[in-house]
């Protein structure tokens, strides 16, 4: 149905007026206590001049550090290959889970496995397979396609390099968006596929037409997620690529605790934020949650509420 | 229309079980309960103390009248699990009373001693760190003077008075009692003896010699056979200040940009021709030696041991290489402290004495491969890898070329930093093949400004002029 | 209002059985489309279970085995050594036991301050909705390392340093955006207009949302509560700063991971992994409830 302000509906919310704020509240004063206040010491970090007053000495050591251009590049190199792999695999799983086969329960549990496990882990199950005497190399070898152990994860090949942590980081984080996708599925009246089916709809129009703008929600949500945390990508580089490869987050991590300068830590986690936020908002502004609206998305957004028409006429 | 179907969904009804569960769950564990069925006796121990350090901070000592000491233990060192294990369940196992023996990444470790003297109330008994921690400990003030334990110790047992000096950071107080030393060294599996270049001798080959024996190594096996610790966590960094730089340049920072250093790092672009490229991953060289995946290594000895440990008729270890300035080679030694904000400082000294005993000392040299801190003589009968270790340990000391050099002094939180410097001199030389002049020149200014930062004058092998350090 | 004949219901129907409505007969296309769903089912599955078979299979193995090379397609001797060394490793079951605890008080936080958060995004419009949105968005992006540090020195002074209680506070507070965000997209997918008739049947705005939207958005709500606990369980960086006697599991995987023999890394990561499994497998009636198929 249409929302349409009628005047007895604005009496309603008139009543609600603040009960959203109050329902945000708990929350607002959480992330006010613990993000807020230690994130407000770390700006003052990235700002603050060896004198002690304001300047932008700690930007310029970034941006001066040997490994800075390595770290960005690297960062955004793996971001882009990695979004996309993981929302082809996610709509696959989330797809063969709709599609209610045979065991399906079994299916869900075991594309979700991934979900439960850790970077940590998720990093040393792929060190088992792309290390020098790994798994891929034994396999390589006794089928005689190679002679000599490859080295995937050498610092001279880049290449292979990058395809590994992209392998291990969308082995890992696929489930979450998975999960999402489906309870967006559920959320997808099944008369309108069955319809669409009826009228002769093959699986990529299904797809196109009625699956993704009804996901668009959850979508949202889960490119948002996972751009995020793929900016984040830190215990896989390491235990894959260890020195021979860096991110942002890595170096972070490691002047705020072994190079001992938090000033420069505070920048590169300035910059991780701003790029998070960039692209956050670009999601936001792209895909608004509700269909029908092209500017003004972020108003929207607000107060995305999915308009349908009646189907079951 | 719309319909509403009035049956919960499936899984609501399940849910709500789950629901009580966890909250039954949550309000046990809030209890301090939970299920301890499966715990040992101590273990329950460490579950109520975990709950009475929730109200930390009254800073009652633990240790009643004659009651059974329970200490905390916060180390750098002994951290890798075998050893952490050995110290626990052997090292540990006579002490009168529980030590909790927690190993701590550096970087942590700093924060949490500062963080802790900040707050002014702490729950580590007992540090145990390297010099250089003990270095910045010191210009925080947040440790206790042990002048008078040490007096104490020194009745029956012997610190060397070199030690002894390290100690004071020149000061009169003694901020910690030396308890552990370990250094680098080389093993290379048995196979790849078979190939050392004639005339070369195991026990004083030159950098020269090792260079041509990791070529021929790869000429005849075609694979790069050569190791070094060039990951994440590896100790590369070692390498260049206690070894390659002394060794070619009898200096460190002071001949930074020297010829003689381009020269060192000219051998190394070299040698990193017949390296294995996974050198870049490797943190801990008993794994490639063991897998086989290199022949020859260079590592801390606590990162050896397990080859030599594991496979003793496959592995031989041997001294550092000479180098045209001497048999340069690094001592580390590690210290035991006790913060100002340590809960039961008498029992934290007991703890200390207990630990540099003689026959300790021996117990952890067996289990840990890291020599005693005291100049106490060896027992003789120790074998395999730390055998092995220890005669090489014994043979860079007592070569005639010997050349000792200091892990970085006084460099307070700015060791990483320091470190720093150096593996980018790596990355940009050997890596991605700039050339060694250029590269050590912009260099030597990020070299300087952490010196400059860190205020340390010069340690060994280069002069002390008792000034801030500066970059040759 | 319809429901389709699924010749293999769920376990998570049984115990519902709708009016059965007739759907279009089978096409050929439609079997064939049916073969392919079974062919892509079971690649997926591969491309997830080959890896964690892999971990198996060097953790199961004496430990001189681990280091073989080529390896064999599979194991020739299986042994428990590698895994019972870790698994008997000192500390290792308080930090698996800290580690489930710290993730339920997690959980209960995390729901208790973000779901009605992400209820006031779904269902009101409001001034500064946005702003929240985002706001709450960016908190995700900021890196944990530069929080941890500050966040210590405030427990100690708060006297709960080295607590599970830091430990749970710290993961609620990166979980949170998790949750709103998630748990305003499922508000979202229930229709508004239901509650509003429950209201005019003379249900409070409270009742409304109790008995209507709640148990349709249930199976959703477990999905948020499942995805928070995994993000406790798997988080190592806050874990190891802020506590010292008491390490998350993770925490002290973490501390040793990279100064510790192949074996115990490998066993290591298994160990990680395993408990995910069976606390998945625990779950996976609720797994199932997010099929609890919402009529509208």
């Amino acid at each position: 149905m249409a929302a349409t302000d009628t005047p007895d509906r604005t009496r309603r919310l008139g009543h609600l007026g603040l009960a959203p704020y109050v329902l945000l509240l708990p929350s607002l004063v959480f992330l006010a206590v613990f993000f807020a206040r230690p994130m407000v010491d770390a700006f003052t970090l990235a700002f603050e001049d060896p004198s002690g007053g304001f300047g932008l000495e700690p930007i310029r050591q970034m941006m001066a550090d040997s490994r800075f251009g390595e770290a960005l590049r690297t960062t955004l190199i793996l971001l882009v290959a990695i979004v996309p792999v993981q929302f082809v695999l996610a709509m696959s799983m989330a797809l063969v889970i709709n599609a209610k086969l045979k065991g399906q329960s079994v299916w869900l549990y075991i594309y979700a496995i991934p979900l439960a496990v850790s970077e940590l882990a998720a990093g040393i199950i792929w060190l088992s397979i792309f290390t020098q005497r790994g798994w891929l190399n034994s396999w390589l070898i006794q089928t005689g396609l190679l002679e000599q152990p490859f080295d995937f994860l050498g610092y001279q090949n880049r290449g292979w390099l990058i395809a590994a942590i992209v392998l291990a980081e969308a082995w890992r984080a696929t489930s979450i968006i998975m999960i999402i996708l489906v309870a967006g599925l559920q959320s997808i009246p099944s008369d309108y596929l069955e319809a669409a089916e009826i009228y002769g709809a093959n699986l990529w129009k299904r797809i196109r037409y009625v699956i993704l703008p009804m996901l668009r929600p959850s979508l949202q949500v889960a490119l948002i997620l996972r751009t995020v945390l793929a900016l984040q990508v830190f215990a896989i580089v390491i235990a894959l690529a260890g020195a021979s490869m860096t991110v942002l987050s890595a170096e972070a991590y490691k002047w705020q605790v072994t190079y001992r300068g938090p000033n420069v830590a505070a920048a590169y986690a300035g910059l991780i934020l701003l790029l998070s936020s960039s692209a956050a908002a670009l999601f936001l502004w792209l895909l608004p949650a509700s269909p029908r609206s092209g500017r003004g998305a972020l108003n929207r957004a607000a107060r995305p509420e999915p308009e349908r028409e009646e189907v079951s006429r | 229309m719309t319909h509403l179907s009035t049956s919960a969904p499936p899984g609501v009804r399940r849910w709500r079980g789950l629901a009580a569960a966890l909250a039954g769950a949550l309000l046990l564990a809030a209890c301090g309960g939970g299920s301890t069925a499966d715990l040992e006796p101590d273990e329950l121990a460490g579950e109520a103390d975990a709950d009475e350090d929730a109200d930390e901070g009254d800073g009652d000592a633990t240790a009643g009248a004659g009651g059974d000491l329970d200490l905390t233990l916060l180390s750098t060192q002994l951290r890798p699990v075998e050893e952490a294990e050995a110290v626990r369940n052997v090292v540990l196992a006579d002490f009168p009373g529980t030590v909790e023996f927690i190993g701590e990444d550096d970087g942590p470790f700093v924060d949490r001693i500062l963080a802790e003297a900040e707050a002014g109330s702490g729950s580590v008994d007992v540090i145990g760190a390297l010099h250089g921690d003990f270095g910045t400990f010191a210009a925080e003030d947040v440790l206790m003077d042990l002048s008078d334990l040490l007096e104490e110790l020194s009745a029956d047992r012997e610190f060397p008075d070199s030690l002894v000096e390290l100690t004071r950071f020149g000061t009169d107080a003694v901020y910690y009692i030396p308890w552990v030393q370990a250094t680098y060294a080389m093993v290379a599996s048995t196979e790849a003896i078979e190939y050392l270049p004639d005339g070369a001798d195991l026990q004083a080959l030159t950098y020269d010699e090792l260079l041509e024996w990791a070529r021929v190594l790869e000429e005849e096996t075609g694979a790069p056979q050569f190791g070094l610790p060039a990951g994440e966590d590896g100790l590369l960094h070692r390498f260049f200040q206690g070894f390659l730089y002394p060794a070619f340049t009898g200096g460190l920072n002071t001949t930074f940009t020297s010829d003689a250093a381009v020269e060192g790092w000219s051998w190394l672009q070299d040698v990193w021709e017949h390296t294995n490229p996974q050198s870049t991953t490797y943190g801990f060289m008993q794994e490639p030696l063991l897998s086989g995946e290199v022949m020859v290594a260079w590592d801390h000895t606590a990162r050896l041991i397990g080859a030599l440990e594991e496979r003793p008729d496959d592995f031989v270890a041997f001294p550092s290489p000479v180098g045209p300035e001497g048999l340069a080679f690094m001592p580390v030694v590690g210290g035991l402290g006790i913060p100002a904000t340590s809960p039961d400082p008498e029992g934290a000294r007991q703890l200390i004495e207990y630990l540099t005993r003689p026959d300790v000392a021996a117990l952890t040299l067996r289990e840990t491969a890291f020599f005693p801190g005291t100049g106490d003589e060896l027992p003789d009968d120790l074998e395999g890898g730390v055998g092995a270790l220890a005669e090489v340990v014994a043979a860079q000391q007592d070569s005639p070329d010997a050349l000792p050099s200091l892990l970085p002094i006084g460099l307070g939180d700015q060791g990483g930093a320091y470190n720093k410097v150096f593996q980018d001199s790596f990355r940009a030389i050997i890596l991605q093949g700039s050339d060694p002049a250029g590269v050590l020149e912009s260099e030597a200014a990020n070299l300087q400004s952490v010196l400059d930062a860190a205020g340390a004058a010069c340690w060994e092998p280069d002069p002390d002029t008792g000034d801030v350090c500066q970059v040759g | 209002m319809t429901a389709t004949t699924d010749p293999a219901q769920g376990e998570a129907r049984a115990d519902e059985r709708p009016l059965q409505v007739r759907t279009p007969p089978r096409s050929r296309r439609h079997t064939l489309g049916r073969v392919g769903a079974y062919v892509a089912a079971t690649l997926l599955a591969l491309w997830v279970l080959v890896p964690l078979v892999l971990i198996t299979f060097v953790t199961f193995v004496p430990r001189e085995r681990v280091r073989d090379f080529p390896k064999t397609w599979w194991p020739q001797e299986w042994s428990a050594d590698t895994f019972l060394f870790f698994w008997n490793s000192a500390g290792v079951r308080p930090a698996l036991w800290n580690s489930i605890v710290i993730a339920l008080m997690t959980v209960l936080m995390a729901m208790a301050i973000g779901a009605p958060a992400g209820y006031a995004l779904a269902r009101f419009t409001f001034r500064g909705a946005n702003a929240y949105r985002i706001t709450v968005l960016s908190t995700r992006a900021f890196p944990i390392v530069i929080l941890s540090i500050p966040l210590a020195v405030t427990f100690l002074i708060w006297g709960i340093a080295d607590t599970r209680l830091a430990v749970a506070l710290m993961h609620t507070a990166l979980a949170l955006p998790f949750v709103v965000l998630i748990t305003s997209s499922i508000f979202l997918s229930v229709s508004k207009d239901l509650e509003e008739a429950a209201q005019t049947l003379g249900c409070t705005p409270f009742q409304a949302f109790l008995r209507v939207s709640l148990p349709l958005t249930l199976p959703g709500l477990t999905a948020a509560a499942i995805f928070t606990f995994v993000l406790s369980w798997n988080e190592v960086f806050a874990a190891s700063i802020l506590t010292l006697r008491n390490p998350t599991l993770p925490a002290l995987v973490l501390d040793a991971l990279t100064v510790s023999p192949l074996p115990f890394q490998f066993a290591a990561g298994f160990f990680l992994m395993a408990p995910s499994l069976i606390f998945l497998f625990l779950i996976r009636k609720y797994l199932l409830g997010l099929w609890g198929r919402v009529e509208r």
